[in-house]
């Protein structure tokens, strides 16, 4: 969708009654269309280069780009700083925070910095452990924890106040986002978990990989039996498997990753495994689509981002719209200068 | 000990319950508190506290108790110290990713807070991050204080 109000790069769209952030997600999400969010694998390099061209892959088929915090505690450049490339160009950006790597200073630091920066959406995050990473020698701060720090970044925002009590002159106007994996124990709980997050801030929810239906769905009824559906949008997070090997891999040694065997199955039973992979991604896209309470897929596809556009256009979930990207309206901008 | 602390959530119910009255009673102690001065009694009841808690809940003494709202289960043995939930890399089985030997606390914390009335009410409550000032002193005198209102 085009908004008339679409602003330049640079420029931060008008906060429109009843929105949180001047941002995109936020815009779409709040129009009732559904969203697409994507994962960026952030580099590792010091070359700004390497970040546009994994945003551009995503160009018109992304409503907003994750930029993860050392996933996998792994090191890569921060996600403050891709954040700050990506608004540059325009791009509207998730910036994800763990609780991993960093104390409350820097955090609500980071907060300040990514908004001064144009970053609109922020997903708060526990982290994983580092012994999941490249580091595991690394001190784990986890000085907070995700629900705490959702209830930071709403009060430097609402209460234009860091956690000690002292005022900000310009408050963060940032869409807030949590996480959630509803495939793993305690499955009967992980609803009111997640109303815990809702409560303390969360506007927007970004789910683990979902390859389980079945979980998904008794996840979802139970957020709407707790009356939860309508007080947050949901992004459920998809990507494609490459091969029913490296699937079993992943299920067996990365935590919180659940793949059903029919899956497994079914990708080991197909010719081309790997296309297969991307065939199963968007039936699950379009199964998804349907399901009640949820407003938008996240796709996380780990080294193979560029299957993202035909995975998107095939499942046919925006419906015609193409996000914004740098370059779609052809409007002539360049003599526009920034103020 | 690991195995009390598993034992210590099997029996959620009845430690929750003698919490409630040992709570009251010390409330009760607070004049008696007030005269020896809690700054006295601090090191001491400390040192109790971390003997008896850490026995039954591997107490990490944060200082800020919370286990009546999880179950009875200490979330700060939780690798990540989570108060307020578990992460998402619990095992299927419910265990941790960071000790996979380890059952995961908060898997823990809701079974205990299943056996506790009113445990699953008292887990939905936010609970604050962490005022790190608090470590190692007592959680005991410092809800005594809370409740009687006497500061020192």
């Amino acid at each position: 969708m085009i908004f008339e109000d679409e602003p330049v790069p640079g420029y931060p769209l008008p906060i429109l009654p009843g929105h949180s952030s001047p941002g995109r997600l936020e815009r779409v999400l709040r129009a009732g269309s559904f969203a697409v969010t994507a994962e960026l694998a952030p580099p590792d390099s010091a070359d700004p280069e390497d970040v546009y061209r994994r945003a551009r892959v995503f160009d018109g088929y992304v409503d907003a780009i994750n930029a993860t915090d050392g996933s996998g505690a792994n090191c890569h450049m921060s996600s403050l700083a891709v954040c700050a490339l990506l608004t540059r160009a325009g791009y509207a950006p998730v910036m994800q925070i763990s609780c991993r790597d960093k104390n409350r200073i820097a955090i609500q630091g980071d907060i300040l910095g990514g908004a001064a920066m144009g970053v609109c959406n922020m997903l708060c995050l526990t982290g994983d452990g580092v012994q999941a990473g490249d580091h595991p020698q690394a001190k784990p701060v986890f000085d907070l924890d995700s629900t705490s720090l959702l209830g930071i970044a709403r009060k430097l925002r609402d209460e234009h106040q860091f956690q000690s009590g002292r005022k900000v002159t310009f408050a963060p106007r940032v869409f807030l986002g949590a996480a959630e994996n509803p495939n793993v124990p305690p499955l009967a709980h992980r609803a009111l978990r997640l109303a815990k997050k809702i409560a303390n801030g969360a506007q927007f929810v970004q789910t683990q990989y979902c390859y389980d239906l079945p979980v998904l769905k008794a996840f979802l009824q139970a957020l709407e039996d707790a009356g939860l559906q309508d007080q947050v949008f949901m992004l459920v997070g998809v990507g494609p498997l490459r091969t029913a090997k490296a699937a079993d891999w992943m299920r067996r040694n990365v935590p919180g990753i659940h793949v059903p065997d029919a899956i497994i199955a079914r990708l080991a039973g197909a010719q081309d495994q790997t296309r297969e992979g991307i065939n199963l991604c968007v039936d699950l896209i379009q199964e998804i689509r349907e399901l009640k309470g949820v407003h938008g897929v996240h796709v996380m596809a780990y080294r193979q981002e560029d299957t993202v556009p035909e995975i998107i256009e095939r499942s046919g979930v925006l419906a015609g719209r193409v996000p914004w990207y740098p370059g779609r309206d052809q409007t002539p901008t360049a003599d526009r200068t920034l103020p | 000990m690991y195995r009390v602390r598993l034992w210590s959530v099997r029996h959620a119910r009845g430690l929750a319950r003698f919490y409630t009255g040992f709570e009251a009673l010390l409330v009760r102690l607070a004049p008696v508190f007030r005269a020896i001065g809690y700054q006295r009694l601090e090191r001491p009841v400390a040192a109790l506290e971390r003997n008896v808690k850490g026995l039954l809940f591997d107490c990490q003494m944060c200082g800020q108790c919370v286990l009546s709202s999880t179950g009875m289960s200490c979330p700060m043995n939780c690798p990540k110290q989570l108060r307020n939930g578990p992460c998402g890399g619990v095992s299927a089985a419910g265990y941790c990713e960071v000790k996979p030997q380890m059952r995961c606390v908060w898997v823990q914390a809701f079974n205990g807070a299943e056996k506790i009335p009113g445990g699953l009410a008292a887990i939905q409550v936010v609970q604050a991050p962490v005022d790190r000032r608090q470590e190692g002193s007592s959680s005991w005198l410092r809800v005594v204080r809370e409740k009687t209102g006497g500061s020192q």
